[in-house]
């Protein structure tokens, strides 16, 4: 792929993905967001104050780290971790709020919603909310509230109302239904800040390029640390915004690898898994089309992950124009899977990875020692795993 | 001319206005929608607009989130929406019926697949929430060849461009929804819709359906003398899930309120 890489198109779509699949009354709301996004997006005021709220605020650059010790035990290739983790906040989600934030704020909006799966987009929204000074309310599915308690109280501290969803399967398509019944809603004061490349256009463009700092940084510092570019990326998907964030800039140096690894929760044949690019098919949900886990009535199937950030039945509609186009590659990693990935990069590294970043982890192990030691891999560690903790104490057996 | 726009030049000639109930397909359970819509009918309504039951209907409020839900639980699908109004037709001819609902069923059977469904099953119109003109070009085409008409919904921060669209695009009526919000929530503003009317008015000769925020008689006649349409949806559901354990009351309780919309509806036609 030499040629220049210039997608989506005007109306949002990826080939045959994307769009702008919404009710009437969101068309509205969308294209005022589109236009301002367009507009902020060539001014240069704007990109000055984005730039200094990303090195200031978040800490960017983030560190690309030389995992030595980890590369040599596993006897291939040098891995590399963009330490994402490090951000405030502790995970990508960041570099997201911060630039949708200044859009708020410029469109003169006062009200800030949003959806969140394990809290860590939850809590880059409430803190953005916090400093800006706007309400913000989340939404989260009832399961995951549960099971990422910590992020709860977290977003509550900063002054954000969590509101618990019940309906369906409560998890974060439940949370995302619910924050677009309030958007609808709310139209006029309310701006949505979506966690993720998926919803309708111009959401998986503009979330994108927010992320893509990571993806830029990380070609600099490859280039730095090696003198060349890297061979293979990995990047763990759910909507798949921390992977498009690392993927997009490369996506035009065809010697480079991009892998997706989506969570295969008990494993992809027993059906219970959150990987709808690996064993579902295209469908519409959410705004945008894209790969989803549903059955054959299009009814939404539900989906597991042992990390409530993969527990999505979608995908960002870029990631499933990469997957048919053959550009980038998607794998899948079980729960079991992910445990050991975690587990390695925190006795061989000293670094607690989240769970969501954990399958990327845990997929590098199998790739590494099939490349020679000359070779260079790019994970991106997206998220730190203090918010698991209570997660992994509790299958430990472990009462906090 | 479509049964639609047959039913709304009909009504136009006696100056009387439609009323539009909206149910879920197989909610509560798959045995009570013939029925109900038969009875619904008796109770002297224009058109029925049945729901797809959806896993996630996003531009629903809780009622008929949880109308989906229970139909849902008994296997209901896009099929068996279309079985369930094919079962309908064989004894009722003359009622206009319009499927609403959400794309990702229709995808999953595919467009030429539903629209030749569809047309077996003679359905007269099919309202999709979450497909909008520009994405909706080919599912609408194939379903016009069949004679069935695309219902596409204004909002009231629907621009002139929008309407115009809409007005150019769809045919048999316009949906108008009277308030920002999901379905079954908060009440209509008169004045607020009574402007929007004369702008869309502007724009189209197409009838005008009003919906969300219509809960009982009194609501009925006031949009009723906005629009050429009443439809309501979260009011009648309500009734069923409050009596989901004497399914006979449901189905008089949503007849009886109903009658009074159809009554209260035709009062005003007489005092103009």
């Amino acid at each position: 792929m030499t040629e220049k890489y210039n997608m989506p198109d005007e109306r949002g779509h990826f080939g045959p993905y994307g769009g702008m699949f919404v009710a009437e009354t969101l068309i509205p709301p969308i294209q005022e967001l589109n236009a301002a996004y367009q507009h902020y997006l060539q001014d240069p005021e704007f990109i000055a104050e984005l730039d200094a709220d990303l090195q200031y605020y978040v800490g960017r650059p983030s560190p690309l780290y030389h995992a030595e010790r980890w590369s040599r035990e596993l006897g291939g290739a040098q891995i590399y971790l963009k330490r994402e983790d490090l951000n405030h906040t502790g995970s990508h989600k960041i570099n997201n709020t911060v630039g949708q934030a200044l859009l708020a704020k410029r469109m003169g909006k006062t009200r800030i919603i949003a959806e969140t799966g394990a809290g860590q987009h939850g809590v880059a929204t409430a803190t953005v909310a916090a400093r800006l000074g706007l309400e913000c309310v989340v939404y989260m599915g009832a399961v995951d509230v549960a099971r990422q308690s910590l992020n709860v109280y977290r977003m509550k501290l900063l002054g954000a109302t969590v509101i618990a969803v019940e309906s369906g399967s409560k998890t974060l398509k439940d949370a995302l239904n619910e924050a677009l019944r309030d958007w609808v809603t709310n139209v006029d004061n309310t701006f949505y800040i979506i966690g993720t490349v998926a919803g309708p256009h111009p959401y998986p463009a503009m979330v994108r390029d927010f992320q893509a700092i990571i993806g830029r940084e990380a070609k600099q510092q490859c280039l730095a640390a090696t003198g060349r570019l890297p061979d293979a990326l990995v990047a763990c998907v759910g909507g798949g915004s921390n992977a498009i964030g690392l993927f997009y800039p490369f996506i035009e140096d065809e010697s480079v690898k991009l892998i997706g690894v989506e969570a295969a929760g008990d494993g992809i044949a027993t059906g219970r898994h959150s990987a709808p690019l690996c064993a579902g098919r295209p469908g519409v949900l959410h705004g945008n089309r894209t790969y989803l886990m549903a059955d054959d009535d299009g009814e939404i199937s539900e989906t597991h992950s042992i990390s409530a950030g993969l527990d999505y039945p979608g995908v960002g509609p870029e990631h499933a124009w990469l997957k048919d186009t053959g550009r980038a590659q998607y794998v899948n990693i079980t729960d079991n899977e992910a445990l050991d990935g975690f587990y390695a990069l925190t006795r061989m590294e000293g670094i607690i990875p989240a769970l969501e970043s954990s399958h990327a982890m845990a997929y590098t192990m199998k790739l590494a020692p099939t490349m020679g030691k000359d070779e260079t891999i790019i994970v991106n560690l997206s998220g730190r795993g203090d918010k698991d903790m209570q997660t992994m104490a509790k299958r430990e057996g472990i009462e906090l | 001319m479509s049964r639609l726009a047959a039913k709304f030049e009909e009504l136009a000639k006696t100056g009387r206005k439609a009323l539009i109930p909206f149910i879920t397909a197989g909610d509560p359970n798959p045995e009570f929608t013939v029925p109900m819509m038969h009875a619904m009918v008796e109770a002297g309504v224009d058109v029925i607009e049945l729901g797809i039951p959806f896993s996630d209907p996003m531009a629903d409020g809780p009622v008929i989130q949880r109308a989906s839900e229970r139909a849902l639980a008994h296997k209901m699908s896009l099929k068996r929406t279309l079985a369930i109004a094919m079962e309908f037709r064989r004894t009722n001819q003359h009622t206009p019926l319009v499927l609403m609902g959400y794309l990702n069923p229709i995808e999953a059977m595919g467009y030429e697949d539903f629209a030749n469904a569809a047309q077996r099953a003679e359905i007269d119109g099919v309202l999709t929430v979450d497909l909008p003109p520009e994405e909706g070009q080919e599912c609408r085409d194939l379903l016009k060849a069949r004679g069935i008409d695309p219902i596409f919904l204004l909002a009231p921060n629907s621009s002139d461009e929008r309407i115009k669209i809409m007005a150019a695009l769809g045919s048999g009526y316009l949906y108008y929804v009277s308030l920002k919000g999901v379905t079954g929530a908060g009440h209509l503003n008169t004045a607020d819709v009574e402007n929007k009317l004369k702008q869309i008015r502007a724009n189209t000769s197409l009838p005008i359906g009003i919906g969300f925020g219509v809960k009982d008689a009194e609501t009925a006649k006031t949009v009723a003398e906005l629009g050429d349409g009443v439809v309501v949806g979260s009011a009648l559901i309500s009734k069923i899930e409050a009596n989901l354990d004497d399914l006979v009351r449901a189905k008089n309780e949503i007849c009886e309120l109903l009658a009074s919309m159809r009554q209260a509806m035709d009062e005003r036609s007489t005092h103009p």
